[in-house]
C-alpha cells in the first residue's frame, strides 16, 4: 500500500533543507534564543523574591509585568523554535487567528460574568 | 523553510485543489491544528483556575511560599526548584530545534545526538515533577484548625484574636508524630510535663518531639511563627480537624480543596504531555537510529515531534506565570 504522506506532499518535505552555511547562522539564532529564554525566567523568579506580594499597584504592575514577559517568551518559542515566523502568513493566521480571538472573548466573559454568582446569589431563590 | 512552490500563482489557483495553499505537507498542518485545539484545552485550565481563585472568597496560597524545597536541602528557595524545571524544559527544547536543524541538512548523526539529548532533558523534567508532587502529597508539618477563638500577641505585644476555624500549622517533626496521634494510634502519647507538650511515639524506637513553635498564615502573605504560651494556647483549641499533605480530598495548603486539585489536574495534564512527548521523541530517535528517515530522503518526522515537544515547552511557561508566580 502506497503512504499518500509520503507521496503527495513530498516536495513541501523535500523542500524544507538548508546548507551548512545557512545551519550555522540558524545556530546562533538557536543559542541568542535560548540565552533570552532563559534570562527572562531568571529575571521573573528574581522580581517573585525581592518584591514582596500585597495588594497594592506595584504588586498589580508587577503581574501584568509577568504576564507581557511570558507572552514575549511565548512568542519567541512559537516563532522562532517552531518555526512558525517562517511559513506563509496565511498559516500563521489560521493559527494565531482563532487563539488570539479565544483569548479575548474569554477575557471578556471572565471580566463580565466571572463574579455573577457572589452577586445574584439571592435573586434566584 | 517549507516549500516555496507556491510562489508567484495566482489565488484561485492556489485554493483551487492539489497543493497545499499553506505551502506544508498536511503532516505538518495537523500537528499545528492539533496543538491549536489542546492550547485551547489549556487555555481552559488555567481560565478556570484563574476564575475559581479570583471568585474564592478565602485566601489562596502563594507558590513563593508553597512551593520553596530543594530536594535533600533545609531552608527556603522559593520558586527555585520550578525555575530549575523551568530551565530544564527550556533546555530540551533548544535540543530538539538543534535536531530539527541537522534534520535539515540531513544530518544523521546530528538528529540522533540532539533527539537523544532531547530525551534525556524530558525524563529530567519528569523525574523532576515527580519529586514536586511527592513533595506537595507529604505536605510540611500539617495542619490543625481551631475549635474556639484564641487570643495571642504579635511581635509588638498586640493582642489579636484567631477565628474558629483557622489553620494551625506545625513543624515537620511534631507534625509526623502528630499524624498518628490524629489517625488514633495508641502508640503516640501526648504529654503535658510543666507546659512543654510533647508527642512521644512508643515502639521499637521511641520518637519524641516537643511543640516549640506554630506558623500561623503559613501559605499566605504575612507567615508568622508563634512559640511559648501562645502556641501552647493554640495546641489546646485544636478541634479533631487535622490536615497532613495534600490528596483529592483534602489539603493542608489552603481551606479550598480546589487549590489542591487545580495543582494536581494542571500540572498532571501537562506531565502527561511530557510523557507522551518523551514516548514520541523515543519512537522517532529509534526511526532516525535505522535510517528510515535518510531513506525517505527528508526528517520531517522530527520537525513534527519537533512542534508537539516545543508546545509543551510553550504550555508549561504559561503554567509557570499563572501557577507559580502570580
Amino acid at each position: 500500500m502506497e503512504r499518500d504522506d509520503l507521496i503527495v506532499n513530498d516536495s513541501y518535505s523535500l523542500n524544507a533543507t538548508h546548507s551548512e552555511e545557512a545551519g550555522v547562522k540558524i545556530r546562533k539564532n538557536i543559542i541568542f534564543v535560548t540565552v533570552l529564554l532563559t534570562a527572562i525566567t531568571a529575571v521573573e523568579v528574581a522580581m517573585g523574591i525581592i518584591f514582596k506580594r500585597a495588594e497594592t499597584y506595584t504588586w498589580e504592575a508587577i503581574k501584568w509585568t509577568f504576564v507581557a514577559l511570558t507572552l514575549v517568551k511565548a512568542g519567541y518559542i512559537v516563532m522562532s523554535f517552531m518555526h512558525l515566523g517562517e511559513e506563509k502568513s496565511v498559516l500563521k493566521k489560521s493559527i494565531l487567528l482563532p487563539y488570539v480571538m479565544f483569548i479575548i472573548y474569554l477575557f471578556y466573559i471572565l471580566a463580565t460574568e466571572g463574579y455573577g454568582h457572589l452577586f445574584n446569589h439571592n435573586s434566584f431563590h | 523553510m517549507s516549500g516555496h512552490s507556491n510562489d508567484n500563482v495566482s489565488s484561485k489557483e492556489l485554493w483551487g485543489g492539489g497543493r497545499s495553499p499553506y505551502g506544508i505537507s498536511y503532516g505538518k498542518m495537523y500537528m499545528w491544528f492539533f496543538l491549536v485545539s489542546d492550547a485551547l484545552t489549556f487555555g481552559g485550565l488555567l481560565s478556570a483556575y484563574g476564575f475559581s481563585r479570583a471568585g474564592s472568597e478565602n485566601p489562596w496560597p502563594i507558590g513563593e511560599q508553597v512551593f520553596r524545597a530543594l530536594p535533600g536541602l533545609e531552608g527556603h528557595y522559593p520558586l527555585i526548584y520550578v525555575a530549575l524545571m523551568t530551565f530544564i524544559l527550556i533546555v530540551s527544547s533548544v535540543t530538539m530545534v538543534l535536531a530539527v536543524e541537522a534534520g535539515h541538512r540531513n544530518d544523521k548523526r546530528g538528529v540522533i545526538r540532539w533527539m537523544l539529548a532531547t530525551i534525556i532533558g524530558g525524563m529530567f523534567f519528569l523525574g523532576s515533577q515527580a519529586w514536586e508532587w511527592s513533595h506537595f502529597i507529604h505536605g510540611g508539618g500539617g495542619s490543625f484548625l481551631l475549635a474556639k477563638e484564641v487570643t495571642i500577641s504579635d511581635e509588638n505585644g498586640t493582642l489579636y484574636t484567631l477565628p474558629v476555624g483557622e489553620p494551625i500549622f506545625m513543624d515537620h517533626h511534631f507534625g509526623e508524630l502528630a499524624e498518628g496521634y490524629a489517625n488514633g494510634d495508641s502508640n503516640v502519647v501526648l504529654e503535658n510535663d510543666h507546659g512543654h507538650i510533647k508527642l512521644i511515639q512508643y515502639g521499637e524506637h521511641t520518637h519524641e518531639a516537643e511543640l516549640h513553635s506554630l506558623t500561623i498564615d503559613k501559605y499566605i502573605i504575612g507567615e508568622r511563627e508563634v512559640s511559648g504560651d501562645d502556641a501552647s494556647k493554640l495546641w489546646d483549641a485544636r478541634s479533631e480537624s487535622f490536615k497532613f499533605g495534600a490528596n483529592m480530598h483534602e489539603n493542608e495548603y489552603a481551606m479550598q480543596q480546589s487549590y489542591a486539585n487545580f495543582f494536581f489536574f494542571i500540572t498532571g495534564f501537562h506531565g502527561f504531555h511530557v510523557f507522551s512527548g518523551v514516548v514520541i521523541n523515543i519512537i522517532i530517535f529509534l526511526m532516525a537510529l535505522q535510517g528510515v528517515f535518510e531513506k525517505r530522503g527528508h526528517y520531517e518526522m522530527v520537525e513534527k515531534v519537533g512542534l508537539y515537544w516545543h508546545f509543551i515547552d510553550l504550555v508549561w511557561v504559561f503554567v509557570f506565570t499563572f501557577f507559580y508566580l502570580i
